[in-house]
């Protein structure tokens, strides 16, 4: 039935998909259907401790246990928190910087987009080492400076370590989100340019209402992962974390997942978090798109 | 789910028309171009742009500035200043030698991990997504989907499945359990679909279906050359987040010969903060710049890719 090049196309994609969805399958959906099977069951430990472990089902209740646990609740408060500071700062500081690179006033520009984009080159671990320092007390030349001013700040203490955490994000993905919009700035038509110019509109008023608007979808993208990201939040925390145990060991979902795992060996409770931070990232995403296309369409 | 894929084309004509719309408005004569503030001139342009430079480069030029102290310069002198005297040459000396060379077992272990999972992921994805270009089979948009699901799915929300299921398969805390997952890459799947359709045109294909050559030969021979660009923008972004992983090694590894750099100078760095080992901590700083300089340089060379790339998810 078939004609034998579609068969040949059909031989062909299985024989390139193969690799891929394998490995895929062995690495992303059999751990999440293990971990869902591991987070129905608890562990107890029978007698003393000498007579070994066992397993118990326990149903929905690890779920239940994470979700009412202040620690872990607090942890993406920790993160909306975060959010509410790094998206606004983060995508406006790369928005606004391609804009001044695309007003044609900027001179040059391909050193600044180097010089901008380069922190994105450092990985996040080496990023926070760096920063942390400035963060030390007694150590950073930061503090001192703000100190001469007559500022005096405690960058490790609870109550600022969003920013902190945020600070070196933003400091890692400015520049590089800078890079995505100034290409995507490039590509808006002269025309419309010219015809704004021709009703008289100045730079900034053609920034707003031509070229933002127009490279949106560039926007959209890069926020979706931009939250994506923020969920995942782990490295920098934990450097600041091993810096000033201020800020506690479930400071952040994954660290409240890794805390659960290793330090008090419930794997049932940290499988259950993984999957719900999981859910959650993958249904944040999936509104972050929804919303942004019915935004774009007038 | 075609979210990506509609998200992107309205980047270009459509809304373009209401402003190039040539019938005159009468709004026109009332608005006179206002004249330029001081910020938006040249100078305060390029000031402003200067000034985010230095919020970039003053952290790397701690960290330079900072492999060159003595231990007690590092803790003792201004951290945007030189120290007393030069300690570069001790300093590397140091790194390359201590705890019996372990530093130098690291870089090779990132780049096993990083260099040669990358590769792989990249070959894969690459097939991957010229297939769902290019090729017809049955259930195309459905197993597409599942793709974009893998990119939803937060990487390190996975590092404690992948551990479980390392635990039961008994490869925790060897070099498969953190080689492995670097593997796979959902997004270098919708990367290489979008390039494949932009650079692979079907006339050619056709062309060689009809001299006679079979799918896969086509598929070796004729597309994968011509995405070649797309390869190496894909292996770049691969390399980064392989690279950058901290949380999968973190649980995964406890044999430090198994390390990559990372976890290596997050090990150094807490041993000098908590078991008092100050002299770690200068490890860990030269550490740093040894293994950010060669990323940097990489960045340097394949600008063209990386910036082909980052944008293809965004303008195409």
């Amino acid at each position: 039935m078939a004609s034998p090049s579609a068969r040949g196309q059909r031989r062909t994609a299985a024989l390139l998909l193969s690799p891929f969805f394998g490995l895929f399958a062995a690495v992303t959906l059999a751990p999440l259907l293990y971990a869902a099977w591991l987070s129905l069951f608890t562990t107890r430990t029978s007698g003393l401790g000498f007579g070994g472990t066992e397993n118990i089902f326990a149903g929905l209740s690890n779920y239940a246990r994470a979700l009412s646990d202040e620690a872990f609740r607090d942890g993406f408060l920790v993160i909306a928190a975060y959010c509410a500071i790094y998206i606004p700062v983060m995508i406006g500081g790369a928005l606004v910087l391609a804009l001044l690179l695309d007003s044609g006033l900027a001179k040059a520009r391909s050193f600044f987009q180097l010089a901008l984009f380069l922190p994105h080159a450092v990985p996040g671990l080496i990023a926070a080492l760096i920063w942390v320092y400035l963060y030390t007390p007694g150590l950073s030349p930061v503090i001192d400076l703000l100190r001469s001013g007559g500022i005096s700040v405690n960058f490790l203490s609870v109550d600022n370590a969003v920013f902190s955490a945020a600070n070196i994000a933003v400091w890692e993905w400015m520049g590089y989100n800078m890079v995505i919009f100034y290409a995507a700035l490039q590509a808006v038509p002269r025309e419309a340019l010219d015809a704004a110019k021709v009703d008289g509109a100045g730079a900034v008023r053609t920034a707003l209402s031509i070229k933002v608007p127009m490279i949106r979808p560039a926007v959209a993208l890069a926020v979706l992962f931009t939250v994506i990201g923020s969920i995942q939040l782990f490295t920098e925390p934990k450097v600041i974390y091993n810096a000033s145990s201020a800020i506690g060991s479930s400071w952040t979902p994954n660290m409240y997942v890794q805390t659960a795992a290793f330090q008090n060996n419930d794997f049932g409770l940290a499988a259950a978090a993984s999957l719900l931070i999981a859910l959650f990232a993958a249904v944040l995403s999936f509104a972050v798109t929804r919303f942004s296309r019915r935004g774009s369409k007038p | 789910m075609t979210t990506f894929s509609t998200l992107s084309p309205a980047a270009s004509a459509p809304e373009a028309t209401p402003v190039t719309s040539p019938a005159p408005r009468p709004r026109q004569q009332r608005r006179v171009a206002k004249p330029p503030s001081v910020l938006l001139s040249k100078a305060g342009v390029t000031a402003l742009l200067a000034l985010a430079t230095l919020y970039t480069l003053l952290p790397l030029t701690w960290l330079l500035l900072s492999s060159t102290k003595s231990r007690e310069d590092l803790f003792g002198t201004n951290g945007f200043a030189l120290g007393e005297e030069i300690h570069l040459v001790d300093n590397l000396g140091h790194l390359f030698t201590a705890d019996g060379g372990v530093y130098l077992r690291w870089v090779m272990n990132t780049v096993l991990y990083a260099g040669v999972g990358a590769l792989l992921a990249a070959v894969f994805s690459v097939a991957a997504g010229y297939a769902f270009d290019k090729l017809a089979f049955p259930g195309k948009e459905r197993l597409f989907s599942l793709v974009l699901l893998g990119v939803m799915v937060p990487g390190t929300a996975m590092a404690i499945p992948l551990y479980l299921l390392a635990a039961k398969a008994g490869l925790v805390n060897t070099f498969w359990g953190v080689f492995v997952p670097g593997l796979v890459f959902p997004f270098g799947v919708y990367l290489a679909r979008v390039f494949s359709a932009s650079y692979v045109p079907d006339e050619v294909l056709e062309a060689a279906r009809m001299d006679g050559a079979g799918e896969f030969r086509a598929f070796c021979r004729v597309a994968f050359p011509m995405l070649a660009p797309g390869f190496v923008t894909i292996f770049l972004f691969q390399f980064t987040q392989i690279w950058n992983s901290f949380f999968l090694p973190l649980v995964m590894l406890s044999d430090q010969d198994l390390y990559p750099v990372n976890l290596g100078l997050y090990v150094w760095y807490s041993s000098a903060l908590s078991q008092g080992h100050p002299e770690d901590y200068l490890l860990a700083v030269v550490g740093s710049l040894v293994a950010v300089a060669p990323l940097i340089a990489v960045f340097l060379m394949l600008q063209r890719f990386w910036k082909s790339g980052m944008t293809a998810g965004a303008v195409k």
